[in-house]
């Protein structure tokens, strides 16, 4: 299944007609310790790039975008409990939210996994 | 720490200075960050702000704050005691009382009671020490250069740099390197010879913890941070577990809690103004500040700072607005997850009809409503060493 990423370090995964999002590990890297993670409630129409949730480390609070357009369909509960699991595992078990892909098309702007790698290698 | 440097951050000023121990810190991996006009380590590679904030609690920390401005007064020739007379004209407690090796805890004020820095006052014997916010530290040079007679000599050690030793087992690793140190007890300090030189030891801190501030010549100050971390009981740590630290010790931070726009009765800091002076006054705030002690004392005073403790695990952070039912009634000062009591903690100056323990009210973070409780400061409890 393709994985694609955006300039704001989110990952997403696409599989047939829906999508899963979260952040990357440089992400959750530069964020440090996760206390708090505010997921969008399931039906939410996204915009891509409008808000979509908000990560709470110790220090601050920063916004995740949404990298597509489409509706929210399914949120990681288990970051409710455990809201490290976005420092531990970031790009697996510690995803955001699953959401409809409102138009494909929008998937051709963001970067592969090499593009996100030499992305993160200039930053 | 992310806008708690966006007032020296301002586009147009000065270029960020270097640490002593800049290399110091990159060498350990730290992430710097600027802060107080200078490039700081937020945190350290491999632990985190967590890790280094509980190490801290459970063992010592190695803290840079050479960002602080270090100060010292001299008496005019052939006039002893000058230097703390004419200070405590801008500070609302007693210098001249302060016996040699004790500290103070006090403020630079407005004539309208605002403060303008908070410090400590260090009578070391041959003068007077001031540690000031490195902030603030080039406004107080000037306040002070204003307001004292000429004949008061003003030196900035600049050439100093201070690491802070947190932690409930500062005081064995502190004694190691400089035996004696341990004896000093909490807000005393002392002059002890380390390597081929000097360096001044105060047992005092930001963290709520018992610890040192160690004041080391920037030529010396690389060895020694490095036999401080030499002992297995100490490990680095930066700004975003000190600003952690200090707000589970309920201590505010000048710029965010403070300005001057705030007087200390409001700040609930009026232990730092001295019964004495209440009487006599003569300090530069002294009318406003017997105003505000006046409105306490009849329940009129408007604002106060409080501790707020949230319910769940969502923090509220600086600027969020604080509700009793739909009457806005406050704003957060600082405000994060707490660590230690794995739960969001805040402090705020809220209507002070409010300011009363367990008072139920609510914070507005984005489109939530927070239940938080007002909460006596400190949240988690000081452990000073006073003497055994």
């Amino acid at each position: 299944m393709p994985r694609y990423f955006t300039d704001e370090h989110e990952w997403i995964d696409v599989e047939d007609d829906t999508a899963t999002v979260g952040i990357t590990d440089y992400a959750q890297e530069q964020l440090g310790d996760i206390v708090f993670v505010e997921l969008p409630e399931v039906g939410k129409a996204l915009d891509k790039g409008g808000d979509a949730a908000v990560v709470e480390s110790v220090k601050a609070a920063s916004d995740v975008y949404a990298p597509i357009t489409g509706e929210v369909n399914e949120v990681n509960e288990s970051l409710e409990d455990e809201p490290a699991l976005v420092n531990t595992s970031p790009e697996e078990d510690g995803w955001f939210f699953r959401m409809t892909i409102g138009d494909a098309s929008e998937l051709k702007d963001l970067m592969d996994e090499a593009a996100y790698k030499e992305f993160v290698d200039g930053l | 720490m992310s806008d708690a440097d966006t007032i020296d951050d301002l586009p147009g000023e000065l270029p960020l200075a270097k640490l002593p121990l800049d290399s110091w810190h990159r060498a350990r991996g730290a992430r710097m960050v600027p802060f107080a006009g200078y490039e700081m380590p937020i945190q350290y590679e491999g632990g985190g702000i967590v890790a280094e904030h509980n190490w801290t609690r459970e063992s010592a920390s190695l803290f840079d704050v050479s960002h602080m401005g270090q100060l010292a007064l001299k008496d005019a020739p052939d006039d002893p005691g000058s230097a703390a007379r004419a200070l405590e004209k801008l500070l609302p407690g007693l210098v001249t009382s302060l016996k040699p090796g004790r500290m103070r805890y006090s403020l630079l004020l407005t004539e309208a009671g605002g403060v303008i820095d908070d410090l400590m006052v260090t009578n070391t014997g041959p003068h007077l020490a001031l540690v000031v916010n490195g902030a603030c530290k080039w406004d107080d040079i000037a306040h002070l250069r204003e307001h004292l007679p000429d004949e008061i000599t003003l030196t900035h050690f600049d050439d100093f740099a201070l690491l802070a030793l947190q932690g409930p087992k500062a005081h064995e690793a502190l004694a190691k390197l400089v035996p004696g140190a341990e004896a000093l007890t909490f807000m005393t300090a002392g002059l002890f010879a380390w390597g081929s030189g000097h360096i001044w030891v105060s047992r005092a801190g930001y963290t709520g913890e018992d610890g040192f501030e160690i004041s080391v010549h920037e030529k010396d100050v690389g060895a020694f941070a490095d036999a401080l971390v030499a002992d297995e009981r100490v490990m680095p740590a930066g700004l975003g577990a000190r600003d952690s630290l200090r707000l589970e010790a309920g201590l505010p931070l000048y710029g965010h809690d403070l300005t001057n726009n705030i007087d200390p009765v409001s700040a609930d800091l009026a232990f730092a103004i001295s019964k004495k002076r209440r009487d006599t006054g003569g300090y530069l705030g002294h009318q406003a500040i017997m105003s505000r002690l006046a409105d306490e004392a009849d329940g009129t005073l408007a604002l106060r700072r409080v501790g707020l403790l949230l319910d769940g695990r969502m923090p509220a952070r600086e600027g969020a607005e604080v509700f009793a039912g739909d009457t806005k009634i406050g704003t957060v000062t600082s405000g994060g997850f707490s660590p230690t009591l794995q739960r969001p903690i805040a402090m705020a100056y809220i209507d002070a009809a409010y300011a009363r323990e367990g008072a139920a009210l609510e914070i507005a973070v984005r489109s939530k409503r927070l239940a938080a409780t007002v909460s006596p400061l400190p949240f988690v409890p000081h452990r000073y060493f006073r003497g055994s």
